[in-house]
């Protein structure tokens, strides 16, 4: 039996590209609750734009498998939220539709790629929202605007539908205002799906549990405390481990030396990945008409001069070059090496502690404009992109705020260890002020 | 240390066309990003690396196709159930 | 053996569409040959932003019997990779292939070289990739500023096959090529007879001189036809004292030529990566389990022996896994006649008509047959018989069956008295070629056996024929 959501929110903060006044849904645990996708999620008749004016206008004839599954809960999509481009960005400033701004602070930027879900939720137009994580981009925007937002295992969510831009790195994730909201909708989008070969049949059916804290075991890596990161966030993380081990967990410093080139590994391997993803936007099966007037290579290229942005065509052009002949084994051979390391030094770290935990951002959010140069944005991500190389869950949960923008405090755990996390993080939440 | 005309090159080789008067400031920014990968080049394996999923397959049975509209639907312009691109020479 | 200056020197890469009933990445319908544009697609061959690929168990397992037919060593671990360029038949743009990690490698395929003898092809190596869609251009002034895309094709699997430039002529790489389709059909993972199943790129050198390469051959006929352009085209140039260029080459199936591709197929950088939308594969040991059936060199022996026919027949009957086929299934107790006759003329009349053996009326034939082994005709009119039903076949008539035929027009075997009569009105018709044949013209009994044949319709048989009359001659001198 269908029925009718009137979702009459007012957008004041861009959140959304697309916005579905009356949204139908069904039965099930979500029925009737309204929940906002992230435009690079592809939704049956509803356009579907990857945050790109490339993409202007393209209505999938599929769902992304995740929306099934929304729809299967009885869940009333409400609307497409605005992101960076194609996923590219930590701040939501590189959209083709506008930038979405933080509702703590419309001045200051709500965080990215998942800004719009982030706004959506922070600002009580939904509870639910579903994001997308390839270096940071639920976590970071979670943080930035204080909410909740998880990075699952690698895997352990179908990608089919998901418009790629680094395949070997990012996932839909569950973004809401509390934990036990985050890991419902978690239950709802895990099922397995056989369209995804990369993906594992784990389903994810849990009810967070404060008490897994006791005893829990915390590693405090020195490199998430350590250069670049605001003094008075490092304060506010340490005060919430420290409410964590009131709450009987044990704190204990640990190392990741291979953090050091986290970075570069994760920029080498989503550009590269990202100049092969970004091919298929021709123009020819969809996207925007061209003039075919001009032969092939020059209606092409005149496209995606035209229709991508700025940071997107950059980041197609590094990743041309780190792929390209001569260069290949200098970049990206190196970067998948370098990941490995990364994925063993958290295997390693984690064999001797439970979870891990730091801030999930290394300042809270900033103006906008204040990082225009791509390599300053770049670094913001330095403290989330290792669990993508890993390929561990991650979790970011407010932990208090500074200058009265929201802190984010990131925990993360083992390889299918999602439901540990999410524990983890509802004992803080619950544990009393 | 890449030169405008390198940048260019990969602009062609990724079928991009850079806005006029851009290509300075590309180019500038693009050297400052590769500097900072420069420190892969000091990585070493340290570890086995490897998976454990192989051999995903699927039976190989016929599921239903998109039909003719569908599969034109955000086509641009179509002709006798083609869908028209640009020519190529 | 050192090899003459300026020998000929061919490698070759063959691209075969799959029989599996779905594509290699998704489950649409591999069958789109006579459906319309567009009607076999889906998000993934489509190439649409969030699809991703499934591979096709049924593909891998065809590839892998091919791999281990052509005695391939396969790789401890095999991955898919992309191949980066921009072609508007060309979706996602880039293709899913197979590039440091192939299916198998360093493999051979035994073939008859020009002298006869049995000869080893090296295969550097197999891999699986899917197809592109299909670009069309219409003709007219108004259709010319744009092409037509059909993507039914996309995805179709290809299995991809490499060899060392071990062939020394056209003629050799066209048996080598004829051997691996018959391979293929065999192992029962490809049909060549499917339109566009096959495509096939050259690499040609004369010895100590630049290589060159030439695509675009989609027959078989083509590229026997590309292959001695190719070589007259080098050779002529060296008389001329120019030097060869390296470059790459365009088969124009319909001029029969090959000619210089545009400056737009300099050295592409394709950029390969592993695809990571999908798993490395571990196959060593599935295929130890794969067994293979009887492939044409096995069946070829067994022919031999089992059914006691010449090597020659044996070979071309088992040439073709439809003949071999038919053969088996029509032979009866006259496998050797059934072998005379399909090898040395029921080929060459389909070849003619443009038929295929699946077309041939079996009841009639195995009628024919037994008309033939019983003595009851003459080759001659055999063969006769032979034609009419085949055309009847094309052209859909129904046809009496050759014993019918026989019988009611009278065509059996003429019998000695029948002769005798006709002899004499012969020779005494003839004085001429009579004369000649007493003169030492042995040749010119022929004559009279022919004017005999015609007289029997014939009915009788020449070598018969030309031994009596022979006797009647001597027999007239004296």
């Amino acid at each position: 039996m269908t029925q009718i959501l009137s979702f009459d929110a007012e957008d004041e903060y861009n959140a959304f590209i697309t916005i579905c006044r009356e949204a139908e849904y069904g039965e099930g645990p979500l029925a009737g609750r309204g929940v906002a996708v992230k435009d690079n999620i592809s939704t049956a008749g509803i356009q579907t734009t990857a945050g790109s004016r490339i993409l202007e206008g393209y209505i999938p004839p599929y769902d992304a498998h995740v929306v099934g599954l929304l729809k299967s809960a009885g869940a009333a999509i409400v609307g497409k939220t605005n992101m960076d481009e194609f996923g590219m960005g930590t701040s939501t400033e590189n959209s083709g539709f506008g930038p979405t701004t933080n509702p703590c602070d419309t001045n200051r930027v709500p965080g990215g790629s998942s800004g719009g879900s982030a706004a959506a939720v922070a600002s009580g137009m939904v509870d639910l929202a579903l994001g997308t994580d390839t270096g940071g981009s639920i976590r970071c925007p979670a943080s930035y605007c204080g909410i909740v937002g998880l990075k699952p295992t690698y895997g352990r969510i179908s990608r089919y539908g998901l418009i790629a831009y680094s395949n070997s790195l990012e996932q839909i994730g569950p973004m809401g205002q509390t934990v036990s909201d985050v890991s419902g909708l978690m239950e709802v989008i895990s099922a397995y799906d056989f369209h995804d070969s990369t993906s594992y049949n784990a389903p994810y059916t849990h009810t967070p549990n404060a008490a897994a804290v006791e005893g829990l075991k915390i590693g405090v890596p020195a490199e998430y405390f350590g250069v670049g990161v605001d003094p008075a966030v490092a304060e506010a993380v340490r005060t919430a481990i420290g409410r964590l081990e009131s709450l009987g967990a044990e704190a204990v410093p640990c190392t990741i030396p291979s953090m050091a080139y986290a970075l570069a590994a994760y920029y080498v391997t989503c550009t590269s990945e990202a100049s092969s993803n970004l091919s298929r936007f021709d123009g020819v099966r969809f996207g925007p008409e061209s003039g075919r007037k001009k032969m092939w290579h020059d209606e092409f290229r005149g496209i995606r001069g035209e229709k991508f942005g700025r940071e997107v065509q950059q980041r197609i052009m590094l990743g041309t070059f780190a792929l390209s002949a001569g260069y290949y084994g200098k970049y990206y051979a190196k970067a998948q090496i370098a990941r490995a390391n990364v994925r063993a030094d958290f295997e390693r770290v984690l064999s001797e502690v439970d979870v891990i935990c730091g801030p999930t951002m290394p300042a809270v959010a900033f103006a906008f404009g204040e990082k225009s140069d791509p390599l300053s944005m770049y670094l913001a991500d330095i403290l989330t992109v290792p669990a993508n190389l890993a390929g561990v869950p991650a979790i970011s949960v407010p932990c208090g705020t500074v200058d009265s923008m929201p802190v984010g405090l990131q925990i993360i755990g083992r390889h299918f260890e999602d439901e540990l996390v999410v524990d983890t993080a509802f004992a803080y939440e619950q544990g009393g002020n | 240390m890449v030169s405008e005309k390198d940048v260019q090159g990969i602009a062609n080789l990724a079928d991009i066309s850079l806005p006029a008067g851009e290509l300075g400031a590309f180019t500038a920014q693009f050297n400052d990003i590769l500097e900072y990968f420069d420190i892969l080049d000091s990585v070493e394996q340290t570890s086995a690396g490897g998976t454990d999923l192989y051999n995903i397959f699927r039976e190989d049975e016929v599921t239903p196709s998109l039909s003719q509209a569908d599969a034109l639907a955000n086509a641009g312009e179509s002709e006798d159930g083609y869908i028209k691109a640009p020519r190529v020479v | 053996m050192t090899e003459p200056e300026n020998q000929v020197i061919i490698g070759l890469e063959i691209h075969c569409q799959l029989n599996t009933k779905t594509k290699l990445f998704c489950g649409c319908s591999n069958d789109y040959q006579n459906d319309e544009p567009n009607t076999h697609c889906c998000p993934v061959c489509l190439g649409l932003p969030g699809a991703l690929p499934r591979l096709n168990k049924k593909a891998v397992e065809s590839a892998l019997k091919v791999c281990k037919a052509l005695n391939l060593e396969i790789l401890e671990e095999c991955e898919f990779s992309r191949k980066n360029y921009f072609y508007p038949d060309l979706p996602k743009g880039y293709q899913v292939t197979m590039y440091d990690k192939p299916l198998g490698e360093r493999g051979h395929l035994l073939v008859e070289d020009d002298e006869g003898h049995e000869k080893t092809i090296r295969i550097t190596r197999i891999h699986l990739e899917e197809d592109p869609g299909r670009l069309v251009h219409k003709t007219g002034r108004d259709r010319a500023g744009y092409s037509l895309v059909d993507y039914n094709r996309s995805c179709v699997p290809l299995i991809e096959i490499v060899t060392e430039p071990d062939l020394r002529s056209p003629k050799e790489a066209r048996r080598f090529l004829n051997k691996l389709r018959a391979t293929l059909e065999y192992l029962d993972v490809f049909d060549g007879e499917r339109e566009g199943s096959i495509r096939v790129d050259a690499n040609i050198s004369l010895k100590g001189h630049s290589r060159v390469e030439c695509k675009n051959i989609s027959s078989y006929k083509g590229v026997e036809k590309a292959l001695n352009f190719e070589v007259t085209r080098q050779k002529n140039m060296l008389r001329r004292g120019a030097e060869i260029v390296m470059e790459t080459r365009h088969f124009q199936e319909g001029k029969g030529i090959t000619t210089s591709s545009r400056s737009k197929e300099k050295e592409s950088d394709y950029r390969y990566f592993p695809e990571p939308d999908l798993r490395p594969l571990r196959v060593r040991d599935w295929v130890d389990t794969i067994e293979l059936p009887e492939l044409p060199d096995a069946r070829r022996e067994r022919f031999v022996k089992q059914y006691g026919i010449s090597l020659n027949h044996a070979r071309t009957l088992t040439g073709d896994i439809r003949v071999a086929n038919f053969y088996e299934q029509v032979a009866g107790d006259q496998s050797v006649l059934c072998a005379t006759l399909v090898s040395d003329t029921l080929l060459g009349e389909l070849n003619y008509r443009s038929m295929k053996i699946a077309d041939v009326p079996r009841d009639h034939f195995v009628d024919l047959m037994q008309l033939l082994a019983a003595g009851t005709i003459t080759d001659r009119v055999g063969v006769d018989l032979l034609r009419e039903f085949l055309d009847g076949s094309l052209e859909g008539a129904t046809m009496a069956r050759p014993s019918e035929i026989v019988t009611k027009r009278g065509l059996t075997k003429a019998g000695d008295d029948e002769f005798a009569e006709i002899m004499i009105r012969v020779i005494d018709a003839n004085p001429q070629a009579v004369s000649d044949y007493q003169s030492g013209n042995a040749g010119a009994v022929n004559f009279l056996v022919g004017q005999v044949m015609k007289e029997t319709r014939g009915r009788a048989d020449p070598i018969t024929l030309g031994a009596l009359l022979k006797a009647q001659l001597e027999e007239r001198e004296t």
